[in-house]
């Protein structure tokens, strides 16, 4: 599972007509790598009390994962320190063999999942100044996130507006879970800024611990929680859908990270179906739930789904519409997608391109 | 200073990293740790550079809080008069998500303080802990350990997965009543709620002083569950649960029970004879601005058997060698100090229990 991939080898196989964009890179800091971008007072803030989240542990999140740093273990830069913490590290083992022209950061560090709304503020901004200076500036084929303390909107169009003209971001960042359903109206002003700037908004996998994973309580193992996060992604496209947010926000574009996409094209169908019986409750829906999927969602592909018939695969992508599929790595995580070998089924050449590109390149904000 | 006979019924050595523990762990607990690249797991409830862990000055920069016995022995036991302490480690064992990692945990933690602290220091007692995530798993752990006389209690979080009168946990109940063992319920959370009946604080201090609303519902909890009309003579310890709010908290039991007690028929006399008769709080901290409000609270509370003395060492509760609340007459103190504990805590008197 963890054997180190012979990527020079797919380098030559590459197609270098068109540079790859990789929708889901992520960047980790150095022991303390954060500090210099931090006031005295949440240097100090965080010394003492950590990154209070919603979870059971001061230091590390509830389930536990199943490999050191959640990364390949090929991944930790010869100079040591975690994966990720080394941009030439990055250049060698995945921009360079693998022509990426574009990577989008997806830093996973919890900041703006923070209890303390002023510490979420502190430590999103600390972050997004790292990112430029520590992975964008020397290499700017990667561009960063920039995360916002969403729990907080009104602090959330602050960071918008201070990151809006710098080239160097080309998304806006949220958590799969938030502390409520994204559709409820208190974010509506994080779509605002992003349209009002040209941002999508890319949603990963992951967030707040403050509600159980399922809604039948909570699991208890990682290969349980692994999957179950697909259901936070689901959660989070009905409730954009049905509480209008894409009726307001006819251009808002979201993109769905490690969630998964298997299940998109069911959860159109069984919303259309009950919509229909049902639609009298939601009258401000404009056009039937599964349309939104179709004009405001992108899937990030990582991990890719494996059916049992390969080929099943190819009907997924035509039923969710070849033209929402991005590519994603998920760089340097165990779980990583080879963007040649991540595939057991037939593209066309013209498929590939909007897969590996072309998508990529009309949803997000490269400057 | 009292004389040396004192027990302090909630002193915490400082549970190691993972590293430390894994010659605890059986081939598979050790191998997952490592492979995995696991460590961190103190909980949310203590975290390890919040000033409530570790009083200014006994802080040591780069140490864990209370990992020290000499500093324990130098700090608390000496200069605090005590003969014997019984050790609460928290540790994340008691509220991981798995059952299983966090039984592995808990039963690590469990030998580990046996080798470095009971076989060392002859004053010490300490409570077993457990993964009430999983009470079959539980029931285990302290039948592994009931015949070592060293381990006095059995300790759980405050905020488990239900409330702790659910017929779900009494297996641990029954297994207490066997061995003469209290349960002691700790303040801290398993998290698997909001910390609050409105949700998430922003601040940690909020979650702290939330602590004393989660004894009061686990205290209405056992009462209206009839666990003590199945076990009267079992004995809980709220520990570091604050113990002003205990008045206020019995008058409106009673109000309410009187008005609606036909719904909990088992609850046949008032919940505050149950609570007097049945629970027990440690002393740290108190919760009082001074000297006459606790000589007030004390006779509110009406009943010189209910109050343990605790350090709460080296938790920040206290400054100097204010260890007990001010304002006790000598009569109670030797009450609190040694007479309620042994009371308590049968496995604290020689003998068979």
């Amino acid at each position: 599972m963890n054997a180190p991939v012979d990527v020079l080898q797919h380098r030559a196989d590459a197609d270098s007509r068109y540079g790859i964009i990789d929708c889901d890179i992520h960047p980790f800091p150095k022991p303390g790598a954060l500090n210099r971008y931090l006031s005295e007072r949440w240097r100090n803030h965080v010394a003492e009390y950590g990154q209070m989240q919603c979870g059971i542990y001061a230091g590390r999140g509830n389930y536990p994962r199943f490999q050191p740093f959640l990364s390949r273990r090929d991944s930790v830069p010869p100079n040591g320190g975690p994966p990720g913490s080394e941009v030439d590290f990055i250049r060698e083992q995945l921009l360079d063999p693998y022509n990426i022209t574009y990577g989008v950061l997806e830093p996973l560090l919890g900041g703006n999942t923070s209890r303390n709304l002023d510490e979420a503020a502190a430590l999103s901004s600390a972050m997004n100044d790292w990112q430029v200076a520590e992975y964008t500036d020397p290499e700017p084929r990667l561009r960063a996130s920039i995360l916002v303390p969403a729990e907080d909107p009104a602090a959330a169009v602050r960071e918008i507006e201070k990151r809006a003209s710098d080239w160097r971001f080309c998304q806006i960042q949220l958590g799969g879970k938030t502390s409520e359903p994204l559709g409820r109206r208190k974010y509506w002003p994080i779509f605002e800024a992003a349209l009002k700037h040209g941002f999508s908004i890319g949603l990963h996998s992951g967030g707040t611990q403050a509600s159980a994973p399922s809604p039948g309580g909570w699991s208890q193992f990682y290969v349980e929680d692994h999957q179950l996060g697909t259901h936070s992604m689901m959660t989070q496209a009905t409730s954009l859908i049905l509480e209008g947010a894409f009726d307001t926000f006819p251009d808002l574009k979201i993109v769905l990270i490690e969630g998964g996409f298997g299940w998109v094209p069911q959860l159109g169908w069984r919303m259309d179906a009950q919509w229909s019986k049902m639609r009298s409750e939601v009258p401000h829906l404009k056009r039937k739930p599964s349309d939104y999927l179709k004009t405001n969602l992108w899937f990030a592909t990582q991990p890719v789904e494996e059916p049992e018939h390969p080929d099943d695969l190819r009907q997924t992508f035509e039923w969710i519409g070849w033209d929402r599929m991005v590519y994603s790595s998920d760089y340097p995580h165990w779980d990583f997608d080879d963007p040649h070998l991540a595939w057991r089924f037939q593209m066309t050449a013209a498929e590939k391109r909007m897969l590996l590109h072309d998508n990529a390149l009309s949803v997000y904000s490269f400057k | 200073m009292a004389n040396d006979t004192s027990i302090d019924c909630d002193i915490h050595p400082g549970v190691p990293d993972i590293k430390a523990l894994l010659p605890y762990m059986n081939d598979y607990w050790r191998a997952s740790f490592v492979d995995r690249g696991l460590d961190g797991f103190d909980m949310m409830s203590y975290p390890p550079g919040a000033p409530i862990t570790c009083r200014p000055d006994w802080r040591v920069p780069g140490e864990r809080p209370g990992s020290s016995l000499d500093a324990m022995r130098a700090q608390a036991l000496d200069r605090f008069g005590i003969g014997m302490a019984i050790c609460n480690p928290l540790t994340g064992g008691q509220v991981a998500v798995s059952e299983s990692m966090g039984a592995a945990i808990c039963s690590a933690v469990n030998d580990w303080i046996v080798e470095h602290w009971l076989d060392r220091e002859p004053r010490l007692r300490a409570s077993i802990v457990v993964p009430a995530q999983a009470p079959l798993l539980a029931v285990e752990e302290i039948e592994r350990l009931a015949a070592d006389r060293r381990f006095v209690q059995i300790l759980m979080p405050a905020a488990c997965e239900l409330m702790l009168g659910r017929s779900y946990y009494w297996p641990i109940y029954e297994a207490a009543v066997r061995h003469g063992l209290p349960i002691g319920i700790h303040a801290g959370s398993m998290y698997r709620y909001a910390p609050s009946s409105t949700g998430w604080p922003s601040h940690y201090l909020h979650d702290y002083i939330t602590n004393s609303q989660l004894f009061e519902g686990q205290l209405l909890s056992l009462v209206s569950n009839g666990v003590f009309a199945k076990f009267p003579d079992l004995k809980f310890v709220c520990i570091e649960s604050g113990v002003s709010w205990l008045p206020h908290f019995l008058w409106r039991a009673i109000k309410t029970w009187r008005g609606v007690r036909a719904e909990v028929p088992w609850v046949k006399q008032s919940p505050a004879e149950i609570i007097r008769n049945n629970i027990r709080l440690t002393t740290q901290p108190f919760d009082a601005p001074d000297q006459a409000t606790v000589q007030r609270i004390v006779e509110q509370i009406d009943c010189d058997e209910m109050l343990l003395f605790s350090s709460d060492y080296p938790h920040w509760q206290f400054e100097g060698d204010a260890v007990t609340p001010p304002g006790l007459s000598d009569a109670l103190l030797q009450r609190i100090r040694v007479d309620n504990p042994l009371a308590t805590y049968p496995r604290l008197s020689p003998g068979p229990v």
